[in-house]
């Protein structure tokens, strides 16, 4: 970004909206290629074959469903809220969408490499939840208020953890920049923060159990962040179709489904550049470099991915009391340790 | 012009109303919420009504009737007790024997004949195997109402096998027209015994794993722990069976109580709840009583299967159908709990009135009483701990 | 307790509110009052000999004889494991049996039942519904001289 200041006022805006579509690009080329992961996962696990007939193995599926949704019928219920409606998903995708401005996808590209990155996408990524609850209110449905107000209080609560969580990242590689933060971690496998960090080898091994529990516990938050199972209660089936989305069909539908999907990646990609090293290859310097940092990066993503789809299609949820309860009783708790761990021996 | 009458205002309950349909007056802080008719997640057309207070259960309010077809008035225009097998099927069509062995049987006693001993043991082995079966849905949808999908799928994959096991014998896999008064409309074909003992060698480990995949589950555990208990003087008095009366923790089961067919020379015993993950008498304990209820079954099909004697199962079949005039209850124990039929004979071959007394009417009207106080969240997984199936609720 | 017992007993009991009595029959019944229903059951529940705890089965009966309707109760104990069944007749004119909801709590739906297909009104009944018909449908199906009726809310019923 810093080699493009002197291209004039016309010039620099052109170059700021190719670029900040790049990441929207990868969104939806991610999200086609997530669907067929998550129909594939979840067939394979069921003891069933997905699609096989579109495409070699359904491939080409998810280019189906676009279409079809896209020529599906626009309903929105007479008594409920038009303005509301209409927005909703658009608020709901843009506190996503926003998070991703502060995301190194790479050595040489980050959308806004500001010194508050992870403070950032934390505050941007509260959005999604005044979206949700006008999506709930608007719909003029119940149940999809009381899907909404779980939901929101799901989120809330969860961010807690979340945060906690990335305090013990800084603390060990002492900025909020995501982009210092990976840098800190090149140098291989070893030096990623999940194992440790960069640090002296007696360090490393007592700090390590309490990086490795914060690092599970990040996961299991950002799995309550983006509503999927165990934490599904918002859109519990059992309870209404989709919970706070049910009036919703067609494109708007999609627009939720793929701000769900890009939510997944954003807190997935928090997650592996705080303690996954990021872009870095963990080789070290083999098969290191811009493009190879991209390559690295979308893998570490897909890899956690791929986690959360499979619990997804393995635990039952939890009732929303539960869901509190784990929360505030025992995840941030544990985090207290944690962080009290990690600051001792850092000092000491 | 034709005019459409007004509904009386204590029947139906409008949101925001004062009262609800039985008479519950609304507190300020409440609200009424309908699970209406078409729901993922009621397993048929049932609508709840339920007063909340936040998440928590005031009060519910069942209404069914949605699927009702009318089977005791067409029992009393068929032209003979014969005719009456095919919609006793489809009362319950997850457990179609079951319902066929009941009403066979009543005819049985009414016309005081006896049935070759072939005919009996065939009946167990297709009762026990349907069992199975039903049992199978009941735990697979009860898997999703807790939000696990995929062990529905496992439980399926084991009923087609026993569906095949059934389409070889009758042609049928769903509604069998099989139990006919006196015998069986055909006899198991020759290869029926090696292939059923190979279903039951095949299918004891995968209860194990179901088991290991849903029911132990932690998260399971903590959602059906503890919910929906069902004391043992209500379930009495409310005259709840099967699952639900041997969750609470009473030994009863019909097969070695009030026994019928050849029940009482094979070895086995009933499964009952002992709240070994929380209290006696909920969710928890009736899941793991049909778990366990689905080992019995296979180990009663393993002993019927042995001791098969020849025989011509239609020898008995009466060629008409003309019991005297009375009339008799009798039960029998399907997998949803004691199903029943008041048969009242006037001495025609038309029967004058057959009542289906469904175990699972009776095991609805209890709902209220075991959900009070719970979340909603909860209210699903009661609902499906009672594993209702609407075509026996309304018959 | 055999039916005779249950029969002697109860004769000493209540005296005039038990009518007749089938003892010979695949199954005897014995037929009680209509008025005193809910009595008879009290007594049948507690009494430390007979404690009928369990209802199996209350079915609403029409014999088309002179307008005679009926409901039946199948009574078991889970204690002594014997059964009974009693019997309420009344006729279409006056269709009052009282309610033994109070006893068992199973009776409430089944009576909801007897009321909706037979026309029986369920005296002291908590909550006398129709239970599988729509609520505004008019008649009672089971009654052996029902006729369909043409039109419901404007639909035309026979197809």
């Amino acid at each position: 970004m810093e080699a493009f200041q002197n291209l004039g006022f016309w010039g620099t805006l052109l170059v700021t909206v190719v670029l900040s579509a790049l990441p929207l690009v990868f969104i939806l080329l991610y999200a086609l290629v997530t669907i067929y992961l998550e129909m594939k996962v979840a067939a394979h696990v069921q003891d069933r074959l997905a699609y096989m007939r579109t495409g070699w193995h359904g491939v080409l599926q998810p280019i189906a469903d676009f279409i079809k949704l896209l020529q599906k019928e626009d309903i929105i219920s007479v008594a409920a809220d038009r303005k509301l409606f209409i927005l909703a998903p658009y608020i709901v995708f843009i506190g996503t969408y926003g998070g991703y401005a502060a995301i190194p996808f790479s050595s040489i590209f980050i959308g806004a490499n500001i010194d508050l990155g992870a403070f950032f996408i934390v505050a941007v990524s509260s959005l999604v939840v005044v979206g949700i609850l006008m999506a709930g209110w608007a719909s003029n449905n119940k149940w999809s208020i009381f899907g909404a107000v779980r939901s929101a209080a799901q989120m809330i609560s969860y961010e807690v953890p979340t945060v906690l969580a990335m305090i013990v990242g800084v603390m060990i590689t002492g900025s909020l920049n995501l982009q210092d933060v990976v840098k800190f971690q090149a140098g291989g496998i070893q030096d990623w923060v999940v194992f440790g960090g960069p640090l002296p080898l007696l360090q490393k091994l007592l700090i390590s159990p309490f990086t490795i529990v914060t690092f599970l516990i990040l996961f299991v938050a950002s799995l309550a962040e983006v509503n999927r199972t165990p934490f599904d209660l918002p859109e519990a089936e059992s309870e209404l179709v989709q919970g706070f989305f049910t009036e919703y069909s067609g494109m708007r539908w999609a627009l939720f489904y793929v701000a769900e999907y890009a939510n997944m990646f954003l807190v997935s990609a928090v997650a592996v550049s705080f303690f996954l090293g990021g872009w870095g290859s963990p080789f070290g310097s083999a098969l290191s470099g811009p493009i190879w940092g991209f390559f690295w990066f979308v893998m570490k993503g897909m890899v956690l991915i791929f986690l959360q789809i499979w619990l997804r299609w393995t635990l039952p949820r939890l009732r929303v009391d539960q869901l509190m309860y784990t929360s505030w009783k025992v995840l941030t708790p544990f985090l207290f340790v944690c962080i009290l761990g990690v600051g001792l021996i850092l000092v000491l | 012009m034709i005019e459409t009458k007004t509904l009386p205002t204590s029947y139906v309950s409008q949101p925001g109303a004062l009262k609800t349909s039985s008479g519950h007056t609304l507190r300020t802080d409440e609200m009424i919420i309908n699970m209406g008719p078409q729901h993922p997640s009621t397993h048929g057309v049932l609508r709840l009504e339920i007063v909340v207070d936040g998440e928590i259960i005031v009060d519910v309010i069942p209404h069914i009737g949605y699927l009702h077809r009318c089977f005791e008035k067409h029992a009393e225009h068929m032209t003979n007790y014969q005719q009456v097998i095919p919609y006793c099927d489809r009362l319950d069509y997850c457990a179609a024997i079951n319902e066929e062995h009941s009403y066979v049987l009543a005819v049985e006693r009414l016309l005081k004949i006896e049935v070759p001993e072939r005919v009996e043991y065939i009946r167990v082995i297709m009762a026990e195997l349907q069992r199975i079966a039903s049992h199978l849905i009941a735990v697979g949808t009860f898997g999703i109402d807790a939000g696990a999908f995929t062990p529905f799928l496992y439980a399926f994959h084991d009923r087609e096998l026993i569906l095949n096991l059934f389409e070889m014998t009758c042609g049928a896999r769903l509604l069998y027209n099989y139990f006919w008064i006196g015998g069986l409309s055909h006899d198991i074909p020759p290869q029926f015994v090696d292939k059923a003992k190979e279903f039951c060698t095949y299918f004891k480990p995968r209860i194990k794993e179901f088991n290991d995949l849903l029911t132990f589950n932690e998260i399971f555990i903590k959602r059906t722990a503890n919910v929906g208990v069902l004391p043992k003087d209500v379930a009495i008095n409310w005259a709840c069976s099967g699952p639900m009366l041997r969750g609470s923790g009473i030994n009863w089961d019909l097969r070695r109580d009030d026994p019928y067919s050849v029940y009482h020379k094979l070895e086995w015993e009933p499964k009952v709840g002992k709240g070994e993950m929380g209290t006696v008498g909920d969710v928890f304990d009736r899941h793991i009583v049909r778990m366990r209820e689905m080992e019995e079954s296979v180990r009663i099909i393993e002993q019927a299967l042995a001791a098969i004697p020849a025989g011509n199962v239609q020898a008995a079949i009466p060629k008409r159908i003309r019991p005297d005039a009375g009339e008799i209850y009798a039960r029998t124990e399907t997998p949803r709990g004691e199903l029943g039929f008041y048969i009242i004979s006037d001495g025609t071959g038309t029967p004058f009135r057959v009542k289906g007394r469904a175990p699972t009417f009776v095991n609805l009207s209890v709902l209220p009483e075991i959900s009070r106080g719970a979340m909603i969240a909860d209210l699903v997984l009661i609902a499906g701990s009672v594993d209702i199936v609407l075509g026996q609720v309304d018959r | 307790m055999t039916a005779e017992e249950i029969y002697n007993s109860l004769k000493t009991k209540f005296g005039d509110a038990i009518l007749e009595a089938k003892l010979d029959a695949l199954q005897p019944w014995i037929s009680v009052d209509p008025a005193k229903t809910k009595e008879i059951a009290l007594f049948l529940r507690d009494d430390q000999a007979m404690q009928f705890d369990y209802m199996m089965c209350l079915s609403g009966v029409d014999y088309n004889k002179d307008g005679k309707l009926g409901i039946v109760y199948h009574l078991f104990s889970m204690v002594h494991k014997h059964k009974i069944v009693l019997k309420a007749f009344c006729t279409k004119e006056n269709p009052h049996i009282q309610s033994v909801s109070s006893v068992w709590g199973t009776a409430n739906w089944h009576e909801r039942e007897a009321f909706d297909m037979y026309g029986i009104i369920i005296d002291e009944h908590p909550d006398l519904r129709r239970i599988l018909l729509p609520y505004d449908w008019e008649g009672h199906p089971l009654r052996k001289d029902y006729k369909v009726p043409e039109f419901y809310n404007g639909m035309k019923v026979p197809y």
